[in-house]
């Protein structure tokens, strides 16, 4: 572990905790205007950050302490996610501290926690909010494993470091297992990010909610806290999705010309990533819940498809 | 004359508000007898209401209107002023059922015995006021001093593994009106909805006792903000029934034409949320900006951009001139071209259909069962419209001139509901060009002389269904007793019916659907 690589691993969390709200207005203000409205300021989650800190925090009565450490828990698992993925460079001194699956593992815990949380306090939403939560869990983690086991077979190992570098650092090959892999994720961030057609972020119907059913009794800095991982979620999965699909631009080492470069393309890749997703967020309408299954079921099996044809086209035996 | 071949003698109704027959009936057998005649006939409860009659020297009165094939019947039974009870009609129409009970808590009549009859659990009095105060009667007294306390009420439970509730409103997370609706579920399934309204309760009908009938129209006014030009037009039309008065033919040309822009702000407004609640925002911007140049309009030529106070007794508070009637025309066919545009997206969209489809499903049997009217009911594939010719029946002017066709389809699902609202919205346009070319040429408002111990029915086709307003005018003219009627009534309790077979979340999609009234209900 030497010094720039430390000082670059905790630039890289920094830049994520400040990236990830702008991250979350971009793609607000892009579905704005591809819906005709005037769009927010591209600041407005820092703004509402801010007016959350600032408030007091209401408690039902009945929260225990659980309800409370919540939300650190929540956002500890997910600047711990965006801590060993790379963003900028492979050399993360943090990266060895879990894999792929045990990043799988962090954002199972994050669920649990937030599922449990909004079960603390025994409203009817809370419940409502957490089952669905879990259903839609249960299934997009397999496809997310088979998505993760695909680029890991390429690399022939599950640290994200080193499967980064595999697939940015060799000769240019098309990897039709990639492509599959590639649309599942895609599938999977949608839904695990509480994106239409999954969850609507926008609604305010309670009884179709799912993230914000959960989170229905948090207030001030507790949904502070919340908002601010959800952002860095979104964040770690646009970058997770970056690093394994479109590599390139992510620094090897530490030479500060490549990470000069690299800053400037992961923002181009991010702006277009939020411009993307807010297209799809607005042609599609949000599925029926029992829907979901199905979806996320299509991305299980692209993932498996994938894996197959790793298996059998691109495997030298 | 004679209806349905029972003993009450009916006399129409003079005037144009609608073929109206008022009667009375002899005794609560009487009355129960003509409604399980009314229902064998496939008519329908219309309204009931009930009103303190003493000072006229009687006792109370309980008023049921039917509706019939041919119009409307209005039945009125005197109950003793001591003790005053009737029969339960619950039995006979369910939709009676919230009805008695609001007439029960506001006036103090009992209704007893009949299957399914007896709910003892108060409608509109949430514990504001006690039992045994009953704020519609003359004597009743300021209301101010009563204690508050929060007050419990009997839901009906359901039991069995895995049966639970979930408690939804009054206070919503949108901002929306208030009305609570508790769902029994098992999972996601909706085994029951149950609901509680009169969060909105606001004492209308106090109101309107002994104002002037100029007062009582502004109020009328703003009894369901979204129905104002109903409204108006209904208690307008009761007034100008109970004092002979017939408003001129342009009035009667240009209230059709608020009524029918009221109708389609609506929808337009109703089509935009809908594709929200099915998470696709777009629509909702793109039916917005089109609803909001259309009040736009309204805020130019009437003055307010939801036309209140633009229809009165004796006619309208304005006219329009040429150019007036060019730019509705004009905007006719550009939000007819815009919303033809949109249809096809709605239509082609399959993720939205897939959301619409199948979904709040409903049959014919349930809406005559539950006496609806309006779109919901329309959706189902019944011919229910006070604007449109059937059989045996003749729209009131001018709409009889006019030939409305009505809109219907025979799903009774959402989508049924969306699609029912796009047809309209392009029968109210072509109604709007029709009225704007053929304006005739006469006054617009002709003074209305009250008329002592009269009353009138007015009946109008709202945007949600049929608005009635009855009127009854004291022995000096003023207001006696108004009870307006919104087609929610009956609409609400068909509501829970239509979600059984479906999950939560898709509830605020099966409301929406419906968007039913909260104030209008209760008032």
């Amino acid at each position: 572990m030497s010094i720039s690589g430390l000082f670059w691993q905790i630039f890289a969390i920094v830049m994520a905790l400040a990236l990830a709200p702008l991250l979350t207005g971009w793609v607000n203000q892009c579905r704005a205007w591809l819906q005709n409205r005037s769009a927010p300021p591209l600041l407005q989650p820092y703004y509402m950050l801010h007016k959350l800190f600032h408030k007091d925090v209401v408690l039902a009565h009945g929260a225990s302490t659980l309800f409370r450490s919540v939300p650190v828990a929540v956002f500890g698992c997910m600047l711990l996610a965006c801590a060993i993925i790379p963003t900028l460079s492979t050399d993360l001194p943090f990266a060895p501290a879990a894999d792929t699956i045990a990043l799988v593992g962090v954002f199972s815990l994050a669920r649990i926690f937030i599922s449990l949380a909004a079960m603390d306090v025994g409203t009817s939403f809370g419940a409502l909010g957490g089952r669905r939560e879990m259903l839609v869990g249960f299934l997009a983690e397999p496809a997310l494993l088979m998505v993760i086991f695909t680029t890991a077979m390429i690399s022939q190992s599950t640290s994200v470091v080193t499967i980064v570098e595999t697939l940015a650092h060799r000769d240019f090959v098309i990897y039709p297992s990639l492509a599959f892999a590639g649309i599942a994720f895609t599938f999977v961030s949608f839904a695990e990010n509480a994106r239409v057609p999954i969850d609507n972020p926008a609604t305010h119907l309670e009884l179709t909610m799912i993230h914000e059913a959960m989170i229905l009794e948090y207030s001030g800095r507790h949904l502070a806290l919340i908002e601010w991982a959800a952002s860095l979620k979104l964040y770690a999965y646009s970058c997770l999705g970056l690093a394994l699909f479109f590599p390139w631009g992510i620094a090897e080492g530490n030479s500060i010309g490549g990470l000069l470069l690299a800053i400037p393309v992961l923002l181009a890749k991010l702006t277009v990533g939020g411009g993307l997703l807010a297209v799809i967020e607005t042609i599609n309408a949000k599925v029926r819940i029992f829907r979901a299954p199905e979806f996320l079921g299509t991305a299980f099996l692209l993932a498996v498809l994938g894996l197959l044809v790793r298996l059998m086209l691109e495997t030298r035996v | 004359m004679r209806l349905l071949d029972e003993p009450i003698d009916f006399t129409p109704q003079p005037g144009n508000a609608g073929p109206v027959w008022s009667g009375r009936a002899a005794d609560g057998a009487e009355l129960q007898r003509f409604a399980i005649a009314a229902h064998r006939a496939g008519g329908r409860l219309a309204a009931l209401w009930g009103a303190d009659e003493r000072q006229r020297g009687g006792g109370f009165g309980l008023h049921c209107v039917f509706g019939l094939d041919a119009g409307h019947a209005w039945v009125r039974l005197e109950l003793p002023a001591k003790n005053p009870a009737y029969l339960d009609l619950a039995g006979i129409f369910p939709a009676a059922n919230r009805m008695q009970r609001a007439a029960r808590d506001l006036v103090g009549i009992h209704f007893e015995g009949g299957p399914g009859g007896g709910d003892a659990r108060p409608w509109l009095r949430h514990g504001a006021w006690p039992a045994d105060w009953f704020p519609l009667r003359h004597d009743a007294g300021p209301a101010d001093d009563f204690p508050n306390p929060p007050s419990d009420y009997a839901f009906v439970q359901v039991g069995g593994e895995g049966a639970h509730e979930v408690p939804v409103g009054p206070i919503h997370a949108g901002t929306i009106e208030p009305g609570h609706f508790r769902f029994s579920v098992i999972g996601e399934r909706v085994l029951r909805l149950e609901q509680r309204f009169g969060y909105a309760h606001k004492g209308i009908e106090k109101l309107f006792i002994g104002s002037s009938i100029a007062d009582g129209a502004r109020l009328a006014g703003r009894i369901s903000g979204d129905s104002t030009c109903a409204y108006a037009w209904a208690y307008a039309a009761a007034v100008e029934t109970a004092c002979g008065t017939n408003p001129p033919p342009r009035a009667l040309m240009l209230r059709a034409l608020m009524l029918e822009r009221e109708r389609v702000a609506n929808h337009l407004g109703d089509l935009g949320a809908l594709g929200n609640d099915a998470g696709l925002a777009f629509g909702l911007s793109q039916f917005m900006r089109l609803k909001e140049d259309w009040l736009r309009l309204h805020g130019t030529l009437f003055g307010h951009r939801f036309m209140m106070d633009r229809i009165v007794p004796g006619g309208t508070a304005l006219d329009l001139d040429a150019p007036a009637l060019r730019a509705i025309i004009d905007q006719c066919d550009v939000i007819g071209r815009e919303v033809k545009a949109l249809r096809k997206i709605y239509d082609e969209h399959a993720g939205l259909q897939d959301r619409f489809q199948t979904t709040g499903a409903m049959d014919a049997d349930l809406a005559r069962e539950w006496s609806m009217t309006g779109l919901a009911a329309r959706a189902t594939g019944m011919i229910l419209d006070a604007r449109v010719h059937r059989q045996g029946y003749t729209p009131p002017p001018p709409y009889a001139a006019l030939g409305v066709r009505p809109a219907t389809d025979v799903r009774g699902d959402v989508a049924a509901r969306v699609e029912v609202r796009f047809d309209e919205v392009f029968e109210s346009l072509r109604l709007l060009r029709e009225i704007a070319v053929g304006l005739p040429d006469s006054e617009v408002c002709v003074d209305i002389v009250p008329v002592a111990d009269a009353h009138g029915l007015g009946v109008v086709e709202g945007w949600r269904g049929e608005v009635l307003v009855g009127v009854a005018l004291d022995g000096a003219g003023r207001l006696a007793r108004v009870h307006p009627h919104d087609p929610s009534w009956q609409a609400w309790q068909a509501l829970e019916h239509a979600v059984m077979k479906d999950i939560v979340p898709d509830f605020p999609l099966i409301n929406k659907s419906f968007n039913l009234a909260y104030s209008g209900h209760d008032l």
